[in-house]
């Protein structure tokens, strides 16, 4: 109760943790390309997503399908504008011990054989009296559910990178909270690793693990295939930018504040 | 931003939590309010003096008026002035990293700005091992060869290195846990920016300065840049005053705090912290307050620098420095206010550090340990409390007792620095005396679980008093564990009677 109370409170003040709220929006772009105004530019156009998952290849054998893909003409990426899946539901304040154990963070995020593994582990440290069904069945490497559905505060604790790392390796493409906390926000947008969504109500008590679940980005909509119900969503605010971009790295290079490198991958 | 906004956000935030009131342990305090140039104050105490409205002519000088944090990233992004909500580049003075961010960090910094990439300044980045060091986890001990062997190539300047994990003190350089190292280091410092790849980084703001903890992403481009995209926070502001009652100590009021404005309650937030008790608390102990704004969601903690600030620091560093502080007419998103020689000792419950109770009403609780250390009970000023209690009982420890000192220097104080009122004795034989372990290897131990082979982790599923900072399920080892918060007064007599224990039964 009381942390629900709080929670909205904050809400009022910051729609996302770590980047400016829509509240805060001004139609300053016209003027000037300067990035610190770029991150002030409406968002409600197309989002695009040109999360790794999709930049890679489409032989993705990731169970997610984007539903509407569209080519970026200027680059290669894909952008995705819906999300399609099966989703597994987490209450409040999913801490991120329970994302990913402290005993599994000798796994290097940046090295592609232990990301796959830290991926193996995630949401491992869930009490399974609560959460009976696992995420990810033994001998598995990646997840069934691409979709986590969560309350108040998910992920707070740490600062661990892993933890959004942990659900991307595990295949898992949105997050929709009803709060985030603040550094797992940041973590997800930095490293485009989750698209990290807010919900207007509590959707975790509206679905069930395994439901089947599509989100229209475009027109801040969860559409549940099992229920039959659709929820609004929150627009992604400010941080639209740097996601649109593909993380801080890719951010900072569109808008000139680091070089283009040619060895890099972005 | 509208000052209305602010006020309506808060006025919210007020009735919401009135309404949980019931849900509060009876430490609850009647909740008073009060209107200050349109903005909502909170008074959260006992008998709070009424506060009367400030006249705008004692409050309108000041142009732009900002708070503490807003003006340490207003200097830090070259900008006269920074409003809460805007996103600003810092340049940012201090990047620390350990062995569990580090080696990713280096990784992504290398991904992106190429294999010989040089890092924006050799001086500027602190590296401590710290996290899974006493382990024979392969992985473990290979991430800090990754950042031994990176510090040489860039020739870091401030690299805590630990070869010879048979026995820590032949290793000079090895300090310990990150935040408690940084301090005493001389690392942090008034008005400056520090970021480190661990949520406890906030430790810092206890210098008056904005410290904050990033991902390995964010911190692979500080690595790089020197910079880093910020939002610039509000601020809560925490006015306590009052005499510091004898039994209790900063995680008493840390935790009295988050169980009054939640996990969630700071989330994206400042927490400024002010008033006569603050200003009489030491740096150890105003560490301890900013190093769990973390838990109450907080983005950094500030506490003014004063002169005890300056003391500490004197011999540490030879850098400038610039204090800044808030102004008056600064604006607050809300403000509280406690009462604290009305305050009790409190404890956070399993599984949540804002379930607080009071640590008397769980004297019925049976406990199977008790663990001293991490970077918010693990300083010589934590150990100095416990040695205080067990010297009042003259008892033994009735269950294992575990210490672990944060730093290095912190081991050579448990074993050199005599107990006031001890008649000569240091913490080490006062602890010898009470039957705990003894003080192991200095590092974060079992506060974060760690690998199986961690000293102290709880394997099976115990319940342990704990000065650490998290207890959420499966923190410190086994996820069925259970954990309560406490301060190292209230841990020492728990061990004392193997239940919860209130340290009056002690101290007085
Ligand atoms: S002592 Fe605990 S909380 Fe502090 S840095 Fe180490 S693991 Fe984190």
């Amino acid at each position: 109760m009381a942390a629900m109370a709080a929670a909205s409170a904050s809400v009022s003040v910051s729609n996302n943790p770590s980047f400016p709220s829509s509240q805060k929006r001004s139609p300053l772009l016209s003027s000037s390309q300067s990035f610190i105004r770029n991150l002030r530019m409406p968002t409600t156009h197309l989002i695009k997503s040109p999360l790794k998952h999709f930049s890679l290849s489409s032989s993705s054998t990731s169970p997610l399908i984007p539903l509407c893909a569209t080519t970026d003409t200027t680059t290669t990426t894909t952008a995705a504008t819906a999300f399609h899946g099966v989703c597994y539901v987490l209450g409040d304040n999913i801490d991120t011990d329970q994302i990913i154990p402290a005993e599994y963070l000798t796994l290097v995020p940046s090295k592609p054989d232990e990301y796959r593994k830290l991926g193996s582990f995630a949401l491992i440290g869930l009490p399974s009296e609560i959460y009976p069904t696992k995420f990810i069945d033994s001998g598995e490497l990646t997840s069934k559910f691409s979709i986590i559905i969560a309350g108040d505060n998910f992920g707070c604790g740490s600062s661990r990178e892993h933890a959004p790392v942990a659900l991307g390796a595990a295949g898992v493409k949105a997050v929709v909270a009803e709060s985030y906390a603040r550094i797992f926000f940041r973590n997800s947008v930095a490293t485009g690793e989750v698209y990290p969504l807010e919900s207007e109500g509590r959707l975790c008590e509206e679905c069930s693990t395994g439901d089947v679940i599509t989100i229209e980005l475009a027109d801040n909509l969860l559409i549940n295939h099992t229920t039959g119900k659709e929820y609004k969503l929150k627009p992604i605010g400010d941080a639209g930018p740097v996601i649109e971009a593909g993380g801080i790295f890719a951010y900072a290079r569109k808008t000139g504040m680091i070089p283009t490198l040619a060895s890099s991958s972005a | 931003m509208a000052s209305s906004a602010i006020a309506s956000s808060s006025t919210s935030f007020i009735k919401k939590n009135e309404i949980g009131l019931s849900s509060f342990t009876p430490t609850s305090f009647p909740i008073q309010r009060c209107k200050r140039r349109a903005l909502s104050k909170k008074v959260v105490s006992v008998m709070a003096p009424p506060q009367s409205d400030r006249r705008p002519s004692t409050t309108g000088s000041v142009k732009n008026a900002m708070t503490m944090t807003e003006k340490i990233m207003a200097r830090a992004s070259e900008r006269s002035q920074v409003v809460p909500g805007e996103n600003v580049w810092v340049n940012v003075d201090v990047l620390m990293t350990h062995d569990v961010c580090g080696p990713g960090t280096i990784g992504i910094f290398k991904k992106e700005f190429g294999e010989n990439a040089k890092v924006w300044d050799r001086e500027k980045i602190v590296i401590i091992p710290d996290h899974y060091i006493f382990t024979s986890d392969e992985r473990a001990n290979r991430n800090v060869d990754i950042l031994r062997d990176f510090c040489g190539e860039q020739n870091i300047k401030y690299f805590y290195d630990i070869k010879d994990l048979g026995n820590f003190r032949a290793n000079p350089d090895y300090k310990g846990v990150c935040h408690v190292a940084l301090a005493q280091e001389g690392h942090c410092r008034p008005g400056e920016v520090l970021l480190g790849t661990d949520s406890h980084t906030c430790n810092a703001g206890a210098f008056g300065q904005f410290a904050t903890g990033i991902g390995n992403t964010d911190a692979g481009f500080v690595m790089g840049t020197g910079k880093s995209l910020l939002k610039v926070p509000p601020t809560l502001r925490f006015v306590m005053d009052g005499e510091m009652p004898s039994y209790l100590l900063a995680k008493d009021l840390i935790l009295q705090i988050i169980g009054e404005i939640t996990v969630a309650g700071a989330t994206y937030k400042s927490m400024e912290f002010v008033g006569s008790t603050v200003e009489s608390l030491t740096m150890e102990e105003r560490m301890t307050l900013c190093n769990m704004v973390v838990e109450a969601g907080g983005k950094n903690g500030v506490v003014p620098a004063d002169s005890t600030t300056y003391k500490y620091l004197e011999g540490k560093t030879s850098v400038e420095f610039e204090p800044v502080y808030s102004d008056d007419s600064a604006r607050f998103l809300a403000e509280y206010r406690f009462d604290v020689s009305k305050l009790e000792p409190v404890v956070a419950k399993p599984h949540s550090p804002d379930n607080r109770a009071l640590a008397r009403e769980c004297k019925d609780v049976k406990i199977d340990r008790v663990y001293i250390g991490s970077c918010t009970g693990g300083k010589t000023e934590d150990f100095l409390a416990a040695a205080k209690v067990f010297l009042a009982s003259g008892k033994k420890v009735k269950v294992p007792t575990f210490l672990v000192p944060a730093t290095q220097k912190v081991w050579m104080d448990l074993y050199g620095m005599e107990v006031p009122g001890s008649g000569g004795k240091t913490c080490s034989q006062i602890f010898e005396e009470a039957g705990c372990d003894t003080p192991a290897s200095p590092s974060c131990g079992a506060c974060l679980g760690g690998p199986r082979d961690t000293y102290a982790r709880m394997n099976e599923p115990k319940v342990c008093v704990s000065t650490t900072n998290r207890n959420f399920p499966g923190r410190m080892g086994h996820k069925e564990g259970q954990i309560y918060l406490a301060s190292p007064y209230t841990a020492a007599a728990s061990a004392l009677t193997g239940f919860v224990t209130d340290p009056r039964e002690f101290l007085q």
